[in-house]
């Protein structure tokens, strides 16, 4: 019984919480990533693109809510997905031709590149600022849990309850259909082959016929969509504040490098194994100690490795011990 | 148009942007206030220093960091270590215990280095490194975590935190230096000589984690309670305003006690960073100039090339890279010793690290003068972009009622924007002219 006591302690507060933000921290890395193997340059304006395409889900949220339109138990925010995405389309589309173009034709060192997408993220950001404030936006609605902690533990008469937001389940579900679909449209679609081959080979990819511009523009669309889902998903789990996106960089870019950047399997581990580590170091493990441990050896103090403050370095450590052991990262990702 | 004229025109530019802040009110843009003008004068003097530290890493040796704040507020944190007096009954009560946890973990993570170095074996190795960090890091919080309640429990409303060493302030500067150049040195020795984008994650994530640790750990600097009063190299307005001799000094001049006072301590900081900035300029131009100045712009025109040719690649961007973040420290110190305050939760990337840039891409990377330039100019942009943009958004609205819901918003969020007009600089600048207003000779 203790032990059951134990593990529903542990799932309720590391491991569901740890999968939900794991997918979202998978989403985000597989868009950076994505940018790194086509484009071959680290985009720091990735977590505004997420901030601005959240941005404008939860303006459409809120349209459709003064008109009366909802989703039923499932939050308005997944109608005003697509809009989203659509924005954050036109939004990267555009950046691109009026800013990267340029210097893509000019062959540019990669760290150039890097910052411009500083300036770009500059402007991005001022913008979001500019639209919706720099203020904490809550957007969800609807059914708040799939399960209570209070029904579980009438459910099944344990000690300990578990609840299951409907946002986590939604992380989760959403996640595992994205993920499928682009690996679906990488591996077998004909533009989605055309990617891969520029990845792994820009010249031997350009003197098969490929056109270079055609899939930078693919890609763009493809990261715009990743965007603003591990945005949303991310603003409907937590909330919105459009400097916590900005922060989210640290985690993403952690994700993309332990996973090997430019290889999207990496960038999902990553996303996971970032997550939960952040997540199992900064628990108060007391709870659980609780339950396993005879009586006499109960821990004092809350059993917490690092302070919830600290989580940017937990992500951190990790990339720096990837970077002195493993520079390629788990999945043997592009040049060091 | 000799190139020397030129760049002078542009500094006496600046010069005269901050005489018509002081003495003109025309355009609504400058406010007539000799207090505001030297206000932006001794920040627009920091942010220079600041800009010649990254143009020594991004100018020099074309190394991208952008954890610049980190840097910053570790500057900010030595004032508080060297000229606050200690915490009576602090060192005592559990300052040992810290400072014994500290050099414990030191040495836990010297002992893991030790470990990797010496050990053989693919199982044992990593192994017994991983059980060297856990031992060691249990032991340190042990030895630590009581120390830190014992030194938090003194007096929390007023300190809190174990103080300093009683020290003057202007000696707070250099060490500033010395502690950025060692957090310099540790991410350095990890992401140098790996891809160039390596070192901007790594940097972008120690400034993160300074801040945390600033904003946390009360015992050190008070978190975000701020640690307010810090001493100052110069006299206090009100004892100038008691001082019957500097009164009569004011009045001769024509100025009220309360003015001259306040200007008298502007100015003095003026003067004083005006006189670090100069000895750091002179330095490095003493350093562009030298044979290793000219070994690092060879380093960074072609890598490959230079290593051939026998140079370290590696340790000499180690090197640059401590140097241009000692910079940035001392920038660090002497802006907290300027507010007279440490507040960590201020300190923000997008105005510390990345206003920075663009100091240096406007002014010209590569071109100390440059970057000087850049550091005065963009930083009388950052402080007037509000009101302009604030007069923007009243003219494009004239014609709207005054309780047009768009028409409050659009001024509400004026203030946002800087960052926008700052990203467009930045963006233009590089697209048009890429080596800036004074280009590399």
């Amino acid at each position: 019984m203790d032990f059951l006591n134990a593990l529903v302690a542990l799932s309720n507060f590391v491991l569901v919480p740890g999968i939900a933000y794991g997918s979202q921290l998978a989403l985000g890395a597989l868009g950076v990533t994505l940018i790194y193997g086509i484009l071959r340059f680290s985009n720091f304006a990735h977590g505004d693109t997420m901030a601005f395409g959240t941005m404008v889900t939860i303006l459409f949220t809120w349209w459709f809510q003064s008109l009366g339109i909802s989703a039923g138990p499932l939050p308005t925010a997944l109608l005003a997905l697509p809009f989203g995405i659509l924005a954050t389309m036109a939004l990267v589309v555009g950046t691109d031709r009026a800013v990267f173009r340029f210097y893509r034709q000019q062959k540019a060192k990669p760290v150039v590149f890097v910052m411009v997408s500083l300036g770009v993220m500059f402007m991005m950001n001022g913008l979001v600022r500019f639209i919706i404030g720099p203020g904490d936006q809550r957007f969800s609605d609807g059914e708040r849990f799939i399960i209570k902690a209070r029904t579980f533990k009438q459910m099944t008469g344990l000690d300990e309850g578990l609840a299951i937001k409907t946002s986590q389940g939604i992380t989760v579900v959403t996640a595992i259909i994205v993920v499928a679909v682009l690996f679906w449209f990488l591996n077998k679609t004909r533009t989605g082959k055309s990617m891969r081959a520029y990845s792994d080979n820009e010249d031997l990819a350009l003197l098969s016929g490929i056109n270079p511009e055609r899939v930078v523009m693919y890609t763009w669309l493809i990261v715009a969509v990743l965007a603003t889902v591990a945005g949303t998903l991310y603003g409907l789990d937590k909330s919105f504040k459009p400097f916590t996106y900005f922060q989210l960089l640290l985690p993403i870019f952690a994700a993309a490098i332990v996973g090997g950047l430019g290889s999207p399997l990496g960038a999902i581990a990553g996303g996971f194994v970032i997550a939960m580590s952040e997540v199992i170091i900064t628990y108060a493990w007391k709870k659980v100690a609780k339950y396993l441990l005879p009586e006499s050896l109960e821990p004092d103090g809350l059993v917490q490795l690092l302070s919830t403050d600290y989580k940017f370095a937990v992500s951190f450590a990790i990339l720096i011990v990837v970077l002195l052991f493993k520079p390629t990262g788990i999945f043997k990702g592009k040049a060091v | 148009m000799n190139q020397t004229v030129k760049h002078t025109l542009l500094f006496a530019a600046v010069g005269l942007l901050l005489l018509l802040e002081g003495t003109s009110t025309a355009f609504g843009v400058f406010s007539g206030s000799w207090n505001s003008s030297l206000t932006i004068l001794n920040m627009g003097l920091i942010s220079a220093i600041m800009a010649l530290g990254v143009n020594l890493q991004w100018g020099f040796a074309g190394l991208f960091n952008v954890g610049i704040m980190g840097f910053t507020a570790l500057g900010g944190l030595a004032v508080v270590l060297i000229a606050t007096p200690a915490t009576p009954g602090a060192w005592d009560a559990g300052g040992q215990r810290i400072l014994l946890a500290l050099i414990l973990g030191a040495t836990t993570i010297a002992a893991a280095i030790f470990v990797y170095h010496r050990m053989a074996g693919k199982r044992a190795r990593p192994l017994a490194m991983i059980a060297v960090l856990v031992a060691g890091f249990f032991l340190y919080r042990g030895v630590l975590d009581p120390g830190v309640e014992a030194v938090e429990s003194i007096n929390p409303a007023l300190s809190g935190n174990i103080g300093g060493l009683g020290l003057p302030v202007l000696l707070a500067w250099p060490v500033g230096g010395i502690l950025a150049a060692g957090v310099a040195w540790i991410i350095g020795k990890t992401a140098l000589g790996l891809r160039s984008d390596y070192l901007a994650i790594a940097t972008l994530g120690i400034a993160e984690i300074i801040l945390s640790v600033l904003k946390n750990e009360d015992w050190l600097s008070r978190g975000v309670k701020n640690v307010v009063g810090l001493p100052r190299p110069l006299p206090y307005e009100v004892d100038l305003q008691n001082d019957p001799a500097f009164v009569e000094q004011a009045a001769a001049w024509g100025f009220d006690a309360t003015t001259a006072s306040t200007l008298y301590v502007k100015l003095g900081y003026s003067l004083l960073f005006t006189a670090v900035l100069l000895v750091l300029l002179w330095m490095a131009q003493m350093a562009l100039r030298s044979p290793w100045g000219r070994m690092m712009r060879a380093i960074r025109d072609n890598e490959v090339a230079a290593n051939a040719m026998g140079k370290d690649v590696t340790s000499r961007h180690l090197q640059i890279f401590i140097l241009g973040s000692a910079i940035c420290g001392i920038a660090g110190a002497m802006m907290t010793t300027l507010d007279s305050q440490l507040t960590p939760g201020t300190y923000n990337p997008l105005r510390f690290t990345f206003l920075i840039w663009v100091m240096v891409i406007v002014g010209g990377s590569g071109n100390n003068f440059g970057a000087v330039l850049g550091g005065l100019l963009v930083w009388f942009l950052w402080i007037k972009v509000e009101p302009l943009g604030i007069m923007l958004m009243d003219l494009l609205t004239a014609g709207m009622a005054e309780d047009n819901g768009l028409r409050v918003h659009l001024l509400e969020s004026a203030a946002h924007m800087r960052l926008f007009t700052m990203g467009l600089v930045l963006l233009l600048v590089l697209r048009f002219s890429p080596r800036g207003l004074i280009p590399e000779k």
